[in-house]
């Protein structure tokens, strides 16, 4: 599929590893790493433009609202250049960006994808060749349309069977990385393929491309199937084009991943492959519980957060903060009494933005805490104090651990009929 | 920058992240002024790196290094610093193409990183292709970086380049 991409941009079939100059339809930065932009923008007369404002988007996501003066500047900054140049700027409260690309349609298969920010590969759920770069890269993009890409290694991961009713992406794409391990796929573009994809939503497929980087990926494909396609009726009223590998597509390399046999699992600190299963580490105490950003803030993750946490209590000494990815995430969670769920339950709910995920604001940890959190990163340090722990896991694992204070199986407190992945963009949840 | 780069060696382990090199919540503390950065480069694998290090010495790592956020910082700190040359067995894609966009040499190889010794004098000759453990008396050849990238890299960058030229590289 990755190469139907690039001959669809380039009108041939390009060779694996040749460098190819391909026409970028979205570039888009954030107040992490729109400074560097500009600065460039500014200090080179060549590339102060922007080639096409309607491909161009900034995201006020990371420290927003400003928790520093000095991140005020910067927003005001991206505010002022989103006037002047005549770009869409989704300001404080929209949301995070990779999640709000695909809330406003802006993102849709077939697409070249830019951002400045490594989970821009969350849009390779929606079949559209999306992938991170670094500041300097995005504001090419921006001025010229184009940059220049290595035409990558091409793997098919074969999704096998039915996943039981208690997993969710988070669960595949952390035991995807335990297997291949953090520089496994380096460069290479990932195929998720196989009759499983049927039984996995767009909020998980979400999950699943946006840790695909996790693994080294440059981009973590998913096809555009029925799933893909009744997403874009229902949540845009558009059709968008099938877009499947060919049958004789030619891969270098080939995984399979049995989901009938899958089990909750938690990636352990100081590394993301460090995976394991939940129960093997059941009883550790908790301090903090994060539920939301780019990776596991949508609206299934919330439905699967309230099947525990309904009628529940967030265990004394234990903080749990939920922050949906965006608004209109947020607005649905409302319709649904999601939100009157977890704020009776005792959560900390609060609007669109990374906050936590990156140890930014709004609940950092300190020296010898604990958190479980729905994020992608557990790096030493990323959510505060370099003697904190972070255990990455999937949203109903992190609400089980709300409820009880300590890393706890969600298969202990789910019904056993519970289904998390919804893939019905319809649904609505009834609690 | 020059073509024979020459320091001592800083020796890393496998999968330093960008989150190793600069702290994503300085980077927010700090999100308007690069240099403000400086002190906490490495500040939990090399606490006061940006006192200790030296202009030219070079970074020898293991697997993967520049994994996770596509902060550009990462490089750009590693430069300011006086970092010449990163030396690994696998880089993460992002940072290496961002430390080839901002001019910091980045070079895959194998066996040094298995014999190198924090201090050890390290050559680098970009356009030969050659890396030398000189304490060691170690060398070990490299696929040098294709004409366009060697000039971008010398000129500082793809920045100093466009300006220089007046036009894109491509
Ligand atoms: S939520 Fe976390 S990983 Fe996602 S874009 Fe924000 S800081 Fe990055």
């Amino acid at each position: 599929m990755t190469e139907k991409l690039f001959e669809d941009k380039l009108g041939r079939v390009p060779e694996r590893g040749e460098i190819v100059v391909v026409p970028i339809d979205l570039v888009y930065a954030h107040d992490g790493t729109f400074t560097l932009a500009f600065d460039v923008m500014k200090e080179t007369p060549l590339l102060s433009r922007v080639f096409d404002p309607k491909r161009v988007a900034l995201f006020i996501d990371h420290a927003a609202p400003a928790p520093t003066v000095a991140a005020a500047l910067v927003h005001r900054a991206m505010r002022r250049f989103a006037r002047e140049y005549g770009v869409r700027l989704f300001d404080v409260g929209t949301g995070i960006s990779h999640q709000v690309v695909a809330d406003e349609g802006l993102v849709k298969p077939g697409m070249f994808v830019v951002g400045a920010d490594s989970h821009t590969v969350t849009g390779g759920a929606f079949a559209a060749f999306a992938t991170g770069v670094g500041s300097t890269d995005a504001a090419i993009a921006m001025a010229t349309g184009k940059l220049w890409m290595r035409v990558p290694e091409q793997v098919r991961l074969k999704l096998s069977g039915e996943a039981p009713g208690y997993i969710m992406g988070k669960d595949i794409v952390l035991t995807i990385i335990g297997m291949v391990r953090s520089d496994g796929m380096i460069y290479k573009a990932v195929e998720f393929q196989g009759e499983g994809l049927k039984t996995i939503s767009m909020d998980s497929r979400m999950t699943i491309s946006n840790m695909a980087v996790e693994m080294g990926a440059k981009v973590g494909l998913f096809p555009s199937d029925d799933v893909t396609r009744e997403w874009y009726r229902v949540n845009h009223g558009t059709e968008v084009p099938v877009l499947e590998p060919d049958a004789g597509a030619e891969y270098d390399e080939e995984l399979e991943l049995e989901l009938p046999r899958l089990e909750p699992v938690v990636a352990a600190p100081p590394n993301v492959d460090n995976v394991k299963p939940v129960r093997e580490l059941e009883g550790l105490e908790v301090d903090q519980v994060f539920i939301g950003s780019c990776t596991n803030g949508r609206y299934e993750d919330y439905v699967a957060a309230a099947r525990i946490l309904k009628g529940r209590r967030v265990r004394d000494g234990v903080r749990c903060i939920a922050v949906p990815a965006s608004r209109r995430v947020y607005e649905r969670l409302l319709r649904n009494g999601i939100v009157d769920i977890l704020v009776e339950a005792g959560c900390f709910v609060a609007f669109g933005t990374c906050g936590p995920c990156i140890g930014a604001h709004l609940g950092l940890l300190g020296e010898g805490e604990v958190a479980v959190s729905t994020t992608n990163r557990n790096f030493t340090g990323r959510m505060g104090h370099k003697e904190s722990k972070v255990y990455l896991a999937s949203p109903a694992t992190a609400a089980a651990a709300a409820v009880t204070g300590r890393i706890t199986d969600p298969r202990e407190i789910l019904p056993a009929d519970a289904r998390l992945m919804v893939v019905d963009p319809s649904y609505s949840f009834k609690p | 920058m020059a073509r024979v780069i020459r320091g001592r060696a800083w020796v890393l382990g496998d999968n330093i992240s960008t989150d190793h090199i600069i702290s994503g919540k300085y980077k927010f503390a700090k999100i308007n002024r690069l240099e403000d950065m400086l002190p906490y480069v490495f500040e939990e694998v090399i606490p006061e790196f940006y006192k200790k290090v030296q202009p030219g010495d070079v970074i020898v790592a293991g697997r993967g290094f520049g994994y996770g956020s596509s902060r550009e910082h990462a490089p750009r700190l590693l430069k300011l610093a006086g970092v010449g040359a990163v030396l690994a067995k696998s880089f993460h894609r992002i940072f290496y193409r961002n430390s080839i966009n901002i001019g910091l040499p980045v070079v895959i190889v194998h066996r040094i990183p298995e014999v190198t010794e924090q201090g050890d004098e390290i050559e680098v000759d970009l356009e030969a292709g050659v890396v030398r453990n000189v304490t060691k008396g170690v060398e070990e050849r490299f696929q040098p970086p294709p004409q366009q990238l060697l000039e971008i890299l010398e000129a500082g960058g793809i920045v100093e380049y466009i300006k220089k030229m007046n036009q894109l590289p491509w």
